[in-house]
């Protein structure tokens, strides 16, 4: 009973949400054309509209509408209502002829507008179906007057303040200095600023000091590991293939390709560009090719028994899906099937997008003639330091020689192998099982298998051959260490295929014809472009287009403040969410355009401003006025992504390697995870040494069993584009950071530099230390007290217990400092430092 | 009472976004069914079910489904209609016809048949619906597996029991709504066929595993015990509770949370794996020996779970892909499972909670009546998804029944025809659920599990 009462209770709120969150359009205000519009694509087009014409009834225009169906009747007389069909069975009591036959009967309002509508003649404008207010012209809107001018730093604080002056709040007073130096280097390079660094801001809290510190953190490498997360999940970036066996596939240039852009801050015209359609620009360079990887990070299912052309398909589907969403934060994918219910895209959009994706080779190949197929797909070698490639270039030449002596060799054997055989058959002692099989069978009888197997035979017995042969083993290995590694990279056919509408979306079921276009409602393809994906991608970037800008700084906005202005990045149309600043998200947008496109020039403005300054702490009337801080009346408090945390706690470990780039690392993981059905599954071996502590985005990404840590924190499994990660708060993340032995190394390590670098040599000072290196802040009296109180509890239990002390401070690995010298003081802090590795405000931004 | 308060304090002040409404599941507040748009739609008949996936595939001609006539016609070439357009796996020439192997008998008091590989189920076969006219869309493994278990045949979509963990929520306060057990290797298309999709995290599958920690991350590192852990965590949340004053963000107060259940799923959930305290007799019905992983294991596992509030378990089963030597395949592994899958049906009966325990056998696709490979000893059977069998038990179910028909031939479905979609509304009605609202908005649009069909299969239900 109670829990029926709590569900209900739970169900009454959700149902207040779920209409608070649909922004109406005042009804009355709509002309009547758009009103039925809407009316009849929400309820009548499934079996009437697109490509559907049930009952030879189509909603596709009024032509359309006029036209007799298959009563042989019009369903509309243009003035009649009474005459017409379309109303009599909309009012219809009888259940087996209403329409819709599905679902809730029409209401009586809407029945009064079908009639009033019928009775004005039926008016009809091909482009009634609104256009969201995202398609509409990025415009520079005036600055409301605001009261408390001396908050707004820039106009982003114009716009937020004159929205919270309307709400009647005042903004939360700014972040301590040590609460926004953590947080400035959180969202600029996912590390923690270092205890000495929050000193000395500390010492010059100034707007100047601010404003360098911005410029340093935002200059340094680390920007570009931070910021590249987040558009890998966009691009599905992976380490593996997906699907059967899910192997793994080289293309992590790719991944360091995305890191050098953002750091260099490619304007983000050009990082379109490239990774779009890198591979058809006029003498594309080296790193324009590996940014085409982007589409190539798509999954390909290269189990037994599958068809190509369907997996080819698919992955155009996800090529078109994706840069919809990414670009675009349009759901084209609505309109695969059918036009889109909502916006103005019709399933011939749809199929018109889809041909400027349509041209590039099959990804699966046949093993010879059966049904086995390998991944394949263009590849591109990388090039390797000189030194390297002569290597490998003499080790080849060193290898092709011996092998022609080999060859030499076993000429000689064979000139004398029919002797032996005769020696050898005469002897059956000498026989071996190897041999005897083929041997007990008369020699013009045997198989030729059998033949080949006693000559090997022979030649193994040689020790000329044999010593050769393992030169030449040893030789291959060391030629296949040195061979190039590869990225994959898109490549278009010479010959465009030609581009069908698929009915339901099926690739066996082709409609007819069409040629590649971009949707009609949005600005026109540019005359003098071609109609590839080089075209495509400059119409996106061509400052015409109203949502590129605007749906990628809407995404810097919530990688920053956890939610964007428009809180459904995937979806910019009329379903989505409306803007909750739409001032701040155009000011940011024509900022980006006015700015060569700079990604680091919004930051900038983002985290200068003091709507991003302000403390995240919530007082009671705050959180009850505005919950979920739409109004942006406080500081973003927000918990770090999976990859962050990992890098959090190796940064204050100290045992964070700063290496960029280079092939994925291999952290521990339990054991048996990967263990997959297919052929060529590959094996998890933990790395060692500096690779073993790389940042978490060069952790090894395998999409049937993605590193179970960053699972359990949120993150997606990259076999599709995700633009917004969830963030939950769960008992199995609780038990990872307790437990995982990645985070009980760091807590080791973390110890062990608290007792090395400590200079003060007291329990107070080294937990302040510690607490520091967490939390870059000082710990209150109440804190320090809990640590200290827990420091004296365990040193006294683990000075009695040194099994447990040798088994905490039990490390294989080489740590970033000496290990201490006192193993009790080592394990009590190893205790210490797994409760500050496990804190709330540790692995939290605020 | 306080502290489901304090929690709804919570849920209205502060978690109206998704992810934050959502970490009740794991905490056995219904919180997540705030998300749909009504409570249960109709009166549940299960509180819980058993998803058991064969994967591979199983062949229904040589286990559920006996074609006299194919038997009659083995060795001959399929007919050229049938033949004609028909996109096969493996098959590239017209292939020949294939009987089963194996006898089948009648059991019970509905007299239905079963191959000689079940007898065991054969003892609880008036407990069944066969439905013999389960048709897919996939012929492919990864892709038939992610549309059985999400509806979808590409990746991004939640599975059936995330749906389900997202529209009911748990009932026990110490383990998640929603456990996956795997035997052998895990299917083709990877953990994603117990992945949440666009639904919010709290709501993916928790493996539960026979090898080492139960649940990744369970145990407690070389040097501490439980008395440490419960102090590190005690002090953990007392400097959590000291920033939850300072700062007054909820989510703090769901951290303090989630640890207590982690230091609790600490001592439960190895209770709950360890199956040596259960009888003999139990030990006989499932075939189950302690600390020695296996199916049957899992089958008893499933029971133990359902009896403490799991809302779906959903044990895997890995080996069934017969391309060749189905006359040595099929043996072993009904041997790994007919004993166990009628022991579950057997030992939830007799504890009166068959009734409210869905259980269904499937799998991705099922197996031409045509052979594969060269006759003999070597005789297989390739993909086929335009007829197979499912079967479901318990959880109001009608028992001893048969849904469905296929041809002589058993190629086509020839009568009341169940596709995946029907197969998902069947089990969310049968749990009070209606397919048509249970929905999740992402992408502008209301998202089901049956996307735009999905017809309950009344003929299933008691």
């Amino acid at each position: 009973m109670d829990a029926m009462k709590t569900r209900l209770f739970a169900i009454l709120v959700s149902a207040t949400l779920l209409v608070g969150n649909v922004g109406h359009a005042s009804d009355s205000e709509a002309r009547i054309e758009t009103r039925i519009v809407s009316l009849l694509n929400q309820r009548c087009l499934e079996c009437h509209g697109g490509g559907e014409r049930n009952g030879g009834f189509s909603i596709a225009s009024r032509e359309n509408m006029l036209l007799p169906n298959d009563s042989g009747k019009p369903a509309i007389i243009p003035g009649r209502p009474d005459e017409s069909e379309l109303l009599r069975r909309m009012e219809t009591a009888h259940d087996d002829e209403r329409m819709p036959p599905e679902g809730e009967r029409l209401s009586n309002s809407d029945l009064a507008l079908v009639r009033s509508w019928i009775t004005t003649g039926a008016p009809w404008d091909a482009d009634s179906i609104v256009a969201p207010w995202s398609w509409q012209k990025i415009t520079s809107r005036s600055h409301p007057r605001v009261t408390a001018r001396d908050w707004v730093r820039n106009p982003i604080d114009t716009f937020v303040l004159a929205k919270l002056e309307d709400a009647g709040i005042q903004p939360t007073p700014p972040a301590s200095p040590s609460q926004l130096l953590r947080r400035v280097h959180l969202d600029l390079t996912g590390l923690p600023p270092t205890p000495a660094q929050v000193k000395s801001w500390q010492a010059d809290p100034s707007d100047a000091h601010y404003g360098k510190i911005v410029d340093q953190l935002i200059s340094s490498p680390a920007f570009g590991e931070k910021w590249a997360r987040h558009w890998l999940d966009q691009a599905r970036f992976s380490d593996s293939n997906g699907y059967q066996a899910d192997q793994l596939r080289e293309m992590w240039a790719y991944r360091d390709w995305v890191i050098r852009a953002i750091s260099a801050d490619m304007p983000f015209d050009e990082f379109t560009i490239r990774q779009l359609a890198g591979d058809l620009l006029p003498d594309p360079t080296l790193d324009d090719l590996i940014a085409t990887g982007f589409h190539r990070a798509t999954t390909c299912n290269v189990e037994a028994g599958v068809d190509p052309e369907g997996n080819r398909v698919d992955q155009v589907i996800d090529r078109v899906n994706t840069t919809a969403t990414v670009w675009l934060g349009v759901t084209l994918e609505c309109a695969q099937c059918h036009n889109h219910k909502y916006d103005p895209i019709s399933q011939r959009d749809y199929y018109q997008f889809f041909a400027f994706f349509n041209n590039t080779p099959l990804e699966v190949q046949q093993v010879q003639s059966g049904v086995q197929y390998d991944f394949w797909g263009p590849t591109m070698q990388l090039p390797q330091p000189a030194d390297v490639s002569d290597l490998h270039a003499s080790r080849q030449a060193q290898l092709k020689q011996l092998e022609k002596r080999q060859q030499t060799r076993i000429g000689e054997l064979n000139a004398v192998f029919e002797d032996w055989l005769t020696g050898i058959e005469r002897d059956p002692e000498r026989w071996t099982d190897t041999i005897s099989d083929g041997l007990s069978i008369e020699r013009n009888k045997r198989s030729e298998q059998q033949v080949t197997k006693l000559r090997q035979h022979f030649h193994r017995l040689d020790e000329t051959y044999t010593n050769r042969q393992a030169n030449i083993e040893l030789l291959k290995q060391q030629v296949a260490k040195l061979e190039p590694s590869t990225t994959l990279v898109m490549v278009e056919l010479g010959e465009p295929r030609s581009t069908n509408i698929l009915l339901r979306g099926q690739y066996q079921q082709p409609g007819p014809p069409v040629i590649a276009d971009t949707p009609a409602r949005l600005n026109p393809f540019p005359a003098d472009q071609p109609r590839n994906r080089l075209g495509l991608a400059r119409w996106m970037v061509s400052g015409d287009n109203p949502l590129v800008a605007r749906v990628a700084v809407n995404r810097w906005w919530q990688e920053i403040f956890g939610e964007g202005l428009v809180r459904t990045p995937e979806d910019f149309g009329t379903q989505g969410e409306a803007p909750s600043h739409p001032d701040v998200l155009d000011y940011l947008a024509s900022e980006l355009h006015q700015h060569d496109w700079s990604l680091k020039q919004i930051i900038r403005l983002i985290v200068q401003s003091s709507t991003y300054r302000q403390s995240s702490v919530q007082s009671t009337v705050a959180r009850d006025r505005d919950p979920t801080n739409q109004l942006l009346g406080r500081g973003p408090r927000q918990r770090l992504a999976a990859e962050l945390i990992r890098d959090h706690s190796l940064f204050v470990s100290g045992l964070m390697s700063h290496r960029i780039g280079g092939s994925p690392t291999y952290p521990p993981q339990p054991d048996g995870l990967w263990k997959q059905t297919g052929r060529n599954e590959p094996v998890y071996e933990a790395d060692q040494f500096d690779q073993r502590f790389r940042r978490g985005i060069y952790v090894i990404w395998r999409r049937a069993a993605p590193y179970p840590s960053f699972v359990n924190f949120d993150a997606p499994d990259r076999t599709s584009c995700v633009v917004k990660r969830p963030s939950s708060n769960t008992p199995l993340q609780a038990l990872t950071l307790l437990n995982d032995e990645a985070f009980v190394e760091m807590a080791q390590a973390m110890a062990a530099r608290v007792l090395q670098e400590d200079a003060a040599d007291t329990i107070e000072g080294r937990v302040r230390y510690a607490f520091q290196l967490c939390l870059s802040r000082d710990p209150s009296a109440e804190e320090l007290g809990v640590l200290r109180q827990m420091y004296h509890d365990e040193r006294q239990r683990l000075a009695n217990d040194l099994e447990a002390v040798a088994e905490l401070t039990k490390n294989p690995l080489p740590l970033a400092v000496p290990a201490p010298k006192d193993p009790v003081e080592w394990a009590v802090w190893c205790c210490l430092a797994n409760v500050l590795l496990n804190l709330d405000e540790t692995i939290t931004k605020s | 009472m306080n502290r489901l308060q304090t929690r709804r304090e919570i849920l209205g002040a502060g978690a109206l976004g998704v992810g934050n409404i959502a970490l009740g599941s794991l905490l056995a507040q219904p919180a997540s069914a705030a998300l749909m748009t009504e409570p249960s739609h109709a009166r549940p008949k299960a509180k819980s079910v058993i998803f058991l996936h064969m994967i591979g595939a199983p062949s229904q001609l040589d286990l559920f489904d006996y074609k006299p006539t194919l038997q009659k016609y083995h060795g001959q070439l399929l007919p050229e209609e049938l033949w004609e357009g028909l996109q096969l796996a493996f098959i590239r020439e017209r292939p020949k016809l294939m009987g089963t192997k194996f006898k089948f008998r009648r059991h019970g008091q509905s007299g239905l048949e079963l191959s000689e590989l079940l007898p065991h189920l054969g003892s609880v076969v008036d407990e069944i619906t066969f439905i013999r006219s389960m048709h897919t869309e996939q012929i492919n493994h990864a892709p038939a597996q992610l549309f059985m278990q999400t509806g979808f045949a590409r990746f991004g979509r939640p599975c059936v029991g995330s749906w389900v963990s997202y529209g009911l929520g748990s009932e026990n306060q110490d383990l998640p709504a929603f456990v996956v057990m795997n035997t052998g290797l895990i299917a083709g298309a990877g953990n994603s066929i117990w992945g949440s999709g666009f639904l919010p995290t709290v709501h993916q599958g928790v493996e539960f595993r026979s090898d080492g920690d139960p649940v990744l991350f369970l145990s407690n590192p070389r040097g501490v015990d439980r008395a440490r852990r419960g102090r590190i965590i005690d002090r953990i949340n007392q400097l959590n509770a000291i920033q939850l004053a300072d700062v007054g963000d909820p989510e703090i107060a769901t951290r303090i949370e989630q640890y207590e259940l982690a230091f609790r799923m600490q001592s439960s959930v190895p209770e709950l794996m360890d199956i040596s305290a259960e009888p003999a007799s139990i030990h006989r019905m499932y075939g189950t020996e302690p600390g020695q992983p296996s199916f049957a294991n899992n089958c008893l596992l499933a029971r133990r779970l359902v009896e403490r509030g799991v809302r779906f378990v959903q044990l895997y089963d890995q080996g069934w892909d017969a391309h060749s030597h189905i006359a040595k395949n099929l043996p072993k592994k009904c041997g790994q499972v007919d004993r166990p899958i009628a022991a579950l049906i057997a030992d939830l009966k007799q504890r009166g909670l068959l009734d409210e325990t869905l259980i269904v056998f499937a799998s991705e696709f099922g197996r031409t009546p045509m052979l594969q490979s060269s006759a003999g000893v070597a005789a297989g059977r390739d993909h086929h998804r335009h007829a197979f069998t499912v079967w479901m038990a318990g959880g109001g179910t009608r028992g001893g029944n048969v849904v469905g028909q296929t041809d002589e031939l058993g190629f086509d479905v020839v009568k009341s025809p169940v596709h995946v979609n029907d197969l998902h509304a069947t089990i969310l009605h049968l749990l009070g659920l209606d397919h048509e609202r249970l929905t999740f908005r992402y992408q502008g649009r209301q998202f089901r599990l049956t996307d735009v069909g999905g017809k309950v299969v009344h003929d299933a239900i008691s």
